[in-house]
């Protein structure tokens, strides 16, 4: 007989069915708003807060619906955002010596579906409200960082080696090194292109030495430049106290940076941007000061100003770099001045305890490197940056120092805290631009989900209601196709870590719900024109849903191409939109010619129809 | 009661408009490309970079207001205008040579916040000059690359006519779209794009369909000229190409009315694209497939035996 469902179509729709139910589930149970303490630099949360939390919040009278210990992370549950904002700036001020204290959302996901690994759908910037940052690094700066460096390497090398060099300087694109004897240019080129595979050497003339980074080179600096300012702004961001922030790289030279449930921009760019550093280099007190002054800077030495402007000459040469501090903090000194302790780590205390040994007794300057924007750009409109170096404070060396050392001589103790909190979070290595950002209030956020959600509905009733009325008993099948099309994308959308929903995303579920019963229209009329040519009930159902099955495939690929393209050259909206899309293709396919099926078998199937209600 | 929209026992020679509906098509096309070159586009921000600040007065709006507060705080140029309601509103500056270009809207807000104390802000966006053009550019590579993905994948299902026709008529309805955003001056931004990509899918959708009902026909239908069976198979699909058009045009109503202000560009644009869509997979896709010669024998298999089979099924 015709029409029946053999068993694995039945094992295969009640599986999907069942899965695709239970992982959209959480989305039905909301989220509360919660503020979220988490684990600092020094202490580490535990169970046993919960006490001290729960008493604080009841000392401050602020009601709250709970308190729990999850994920290593302290989460008290609020009624609504009012009382959240409260809670937020109480235990702001009551624990963030310590921990990290951030607002976030929090899902009201029973237990038994958490065990399942079971979330809500995470919801995009556009419908919960935050801060989203596209920023593009340097590059120029981070490649003249790299020249700096290898300069200094250089210089080293060939001094360690006994090739006495006459100069070495960056000289456009490339570094040249001068010498006096032929010879030891032979022998230094020797050495050199043994030591840097990565470096291209040529002699300039007889007694020049020209070396530029391979192109391999040059986009691994790039790279890296990246990378390190990725790291360092997630540990920024860390600082800043958010909840789920996302940090990523965007093409070759950018960075995104999401900061969910954050509403002041200047803030968050203020610690997000900033690029300073320290170094630290011994003073030239070989070479006098107002020679400098009057325009003859020895080729070693470089000339700096201190706050008061006075000017100091220092060596070039870093005896340490910021890039080798772990940790930081501010406290006051004996007599009460601000003070800055730093914590280095292991390559940097080695690296301080040399350049330190021998020069006990001797002064050795902090300096302080800020990228600031001329405010000129560039003419690939690109912003330039400018670098600013100022020595904070000059002391003596007391003895030979180790892993931990502190620098004096701060203004005051607001500026000791914020270079603390820079030094301690890493120095951006190469400076940024916020090349892109949309800020969305929580209300807005809130307006766009309500919006969201009336077109989904308003769309679903009115092509309810049309499938029921055109097609009748067919029509309620292709309806039960449509609702079990609905759970399926939110439970896959659920299902993939990646995926969050946007307001785009919304309209494509919009659209979905309009085309998805696409192909049950294609099957239904066919079955109708089978059924015009004078087949059996049975026959119409069997020939509609086979002959209707390659015009479906090959109709949806065609879109799904469509959307794959939207979603590889696609960024933010259009990606959320493209995700949705291509989603709610496969699983209207699936219902449609799966789920629809089984269920007109079920109805129709195996017995005598005398007629059709289609 | 069954419902049928149309009973049409008797094909419809729809391929007797064939020639008004190409000078139609073509009228469009010009008035597109006309105004496209006149007017261009009306580029939004996601295009042509500045910044864009949304803000809510709950005791509603008072436009020539922000504008004097905007004025004093040295933006002149800002345009304010009201968006959704009267409480809402949108104020949007171009980028300047004058000002940190990423720091105008917390400017701006400062500034409003000083004059009126009740106002939110609801949300800021500044997109850098930059972005703008790489977004147009991909925006046009993500159109090309998925018009030749699409040509290679109809070439290989069906055959290169029908590949050119599905292609030419998603080429209009692109274009057509595109045109109709110029000579309105609606805003063009990043959920208009995708919108113009899902209505390159709707209509490639359409397109498919009568393709492979033309392809089927030519194989079971024996007698008839190339033109009768595109008629034929014109009108067995057009029941199907309203109804899917009616679902379709219903949620984009329902997305138009329901969906608030940010995702007006993109309804519009998919109704827009429907209509088009609907029209050009009748006239422009089937009749250039047939202007280029489609024919039985492009369409029929190769192995003998299948053809057999296929009769005595019939």
């Amino acid at each position: 007989m015709l029409n029946q469902n053999p068993i694995w179509k039945y094992v295969l729709v009640v599986f999907v069915l069942s899965m695709c139910t239970l992982y959209a589930l959480p989305n039905l149970y909301g989220e509360d708003h919660a503020v979220q303490i988490s684990s600092g630099k020094t202490s580490t949360v535990s169970p046993q807060m919960i006490a001290d939390v729960e008493a604080s919040m009841r000392e401050a009278n602020i009601a709250f619906k709970a308190v729990e210990f999850k994920n290593d992370q302290l989460l008290v549950r609020l009624n609504d955002s009012d009382t959240q904002l409260l809670a937020r700036e109480h235990l702001h001020d009551a624990f963030s010596d310590n921990f990290i204290v951030a607002m976030n959302l929090a899902p009201d996901t029973p237990d038994w579906l958490e065990a399942l690994n079971a979330a809500p759908m995470k919801l995009g910037l556009d419908l919960r409200g935050g801060i989203h940052f596209l920023m593009e690094v340097d590059m120029k700066s981070a490649v003249s960082k790299a020249f700096e460096d290898t300069i200094d390497d250089f210089q080293t090398q060939l001094r360690q080696e006994s090739l006495r060099y006459r100069a070495v300087s960056q000289a456009g694109d490339f570094i040249e090194i001068s010498f006096r004897d032929p010879q030891v240019l032979e022998d230094a080129q020797f050495f050199l292109r043994n030591n840097y595979r990565n470096m291209l050497f040529s002699e300039r003339d007889a007694l020049t030495l020209r070396a530029s980074f391979t192109d391999a080179r040059l986009s691994e600096i790039k790279d890296y430049a990246v990378k390190q300012n990725i790291t360092i702004i997630r540990s920024r961001v860390n600082q800043l106290g958010v909840a789920e922030p996302l940090v990523q790289k965007q093409g070759s030279e950018r960075i995104v940076v999401q900061l969910p449930g954050i509403q002041d921009s200047t803030l968050a760019r203020e610690i997000l941007n900033a690029t300073a550093t320290l170094d630290f280099r011994l003073v030239d007190q070989t070479n006098d000061v107002r020679d400098a002054v009057n325009g003859r800077i020895p080729a070693s030495s470089q000339l700096n100003f201190d706050r008061n402007g006075q000017p100091i000459l220092l060596r070039k040469q870093v005896m340490l770099q910021g890039s080798h501090i772990i940790d930081a903090n501010s406290s006051t000194d004996e007599n009460g001045f601000p003070q800055v302790n730093i914590s280095l780590d292991s390559k940097g205390g080695s690296k301080m305890s040399n350049a330190t040994k021998d020069n006990i007794g001797k002064p050795m300057a902090t300096v302080f490197i800020e990228y600031k924007s001329t405010g000129e750009r560039d003419s690939e409109d690109k912003l330039i940056f400018e670098k600013h170096e100022e020595v904070i404070n000059v002391a003596t060396i007391q003895a030979r120092l180790g892993n931990s050392f502190r620098i004096t001589g701060i203004d005051n103790a607001k500026e000791a805290r914020d270079l603390s909190l820079l030094l301690r979070a890493g120095a951006l290595i190469a400076p940024i631009q916020i090349v892109e950002e949309r800020t969305v209030g929580p209300s807005l956020g809130a307006e766009n989900v309500k919006l969201g959600m009336q077109a989904i509905i308003y769309g679903l009733i009115a092509v309810l209601a049309f499938m029921l009325i055109y097609y009748r008993a067919f029509g309620l099948v292709a309806n039960i196709g449509l609702v079990v099309n609905l759970i399926m994308i939110v439970g896959i959308m659920s299902m993939i870590p990646g995926a969050t929903l946007t307001l785009p995303g919304m309209a494509g579920i919009v659209l979905t719900v309009g085309m998805a019963v696409d192909a049950n229209v294609l099957i239904f009329e066919r079955i109708r024109e089978e059924i015009r040519e004078g087949r059996s009930p049975q026959q119409a159902i069997h020939f509609g849903y086979d002959n209707a099955f390659s015009t479906i495939l090959d109709a949806n690929i065609t879109t799904f191409i469509a959307g794959m393209i939207l979603f590889a050259v696609g960024t933010g909206p259009i990606k959320g939109f493209s995700i949705t899309l291509m989603i709610g293709i496969a699983t209207s396919m699936f219902t449609a010619i799966i789920v629809s099926r089984v269920i007109v078998n079920m109805i129709w199937g195996g017995k005598r129809v005398k007629s059709l209600m289609i | 009661m069954k419902f049928q929209l149309l009973r049409l026992d008797k094909p419809v020679d729809f391929m007797r408009f064939r020639l008004p509906a190409l000078i139609f098509s073509t009228l469009l096309i010009f008035a597109s490309v006309a105004s496209l070159a006149v007017n261009q586009l009306n580029w939004g921000l996601d295009f042509t970079g500045g910044t864009e600040i949304q803000v809510a007065y709950p005791d509603g709006a008072n436009l020539t207001q922000v504008r004097t507060d905007l004025a004093d705080a040295n933006f002149p140029e800002a345009i304010v205008q009201n968006f959704g309601s009267s409480q809402d509103v949108l104020i949007r500056i171009a980028p300047r040579d004058d000002l940190p270009k990423d720091e105008i809207g917390g400017m701006v807000v400062e500034a409003l916040s000083a004059k009126n104390a009740t106002v939110l802000v609801q949300s800021i966006s500044f997109v850098g000059p930059s972005i703008g053009e790489e977004l147009t550019e991909q925006g046009g590579l993500a159109m090309l690359v998925a018009l030749i993905c699409i040509l290679l994948y109809v070439a290989m299902r069906f055959e290169y006519r029908f590949a050119l026709g599905s292609v030419s008529a998603l080429l209009h309805d692109v274009l057509i779209t595109l045109g109709m955003f110029s000579i309105f001056k609606l805003e063009f931004d990043l959920t208009v794009l995708a919108a113009l990509l899902a209505v390159i899918g709707y209509s490639l959708n359409d397109t498919i369909v009568v393709s492979d009902r033309i392809r089927e026909n030519f194989r079971k239908i024996r007698k008839g000229t190339p033109l009768e069976i595109v008629n034929i198979s014109l009108t067995q699909t057009l029941n199907r190409t309203i109804i899917t058009s009616l679902t379709t045009i219903l949620v984009l109503v329902a997305l138009f009315y329901k969906g608030g202000e940010l995702i007006h560009g993109f309804a519009t644009a998919l109704l827009f694209g429907v209509f088009i869509g609907t029209y050009s997979s009748v006239y422009i896709a089937s009749a250039v497939a047939l202007a280029l010669g489609v024919s039985k024998e492009d369409l029929i298999p190769e192995e003998v035996e299948k053809e057999g089979e296929d009769l005595e099924s019939i």
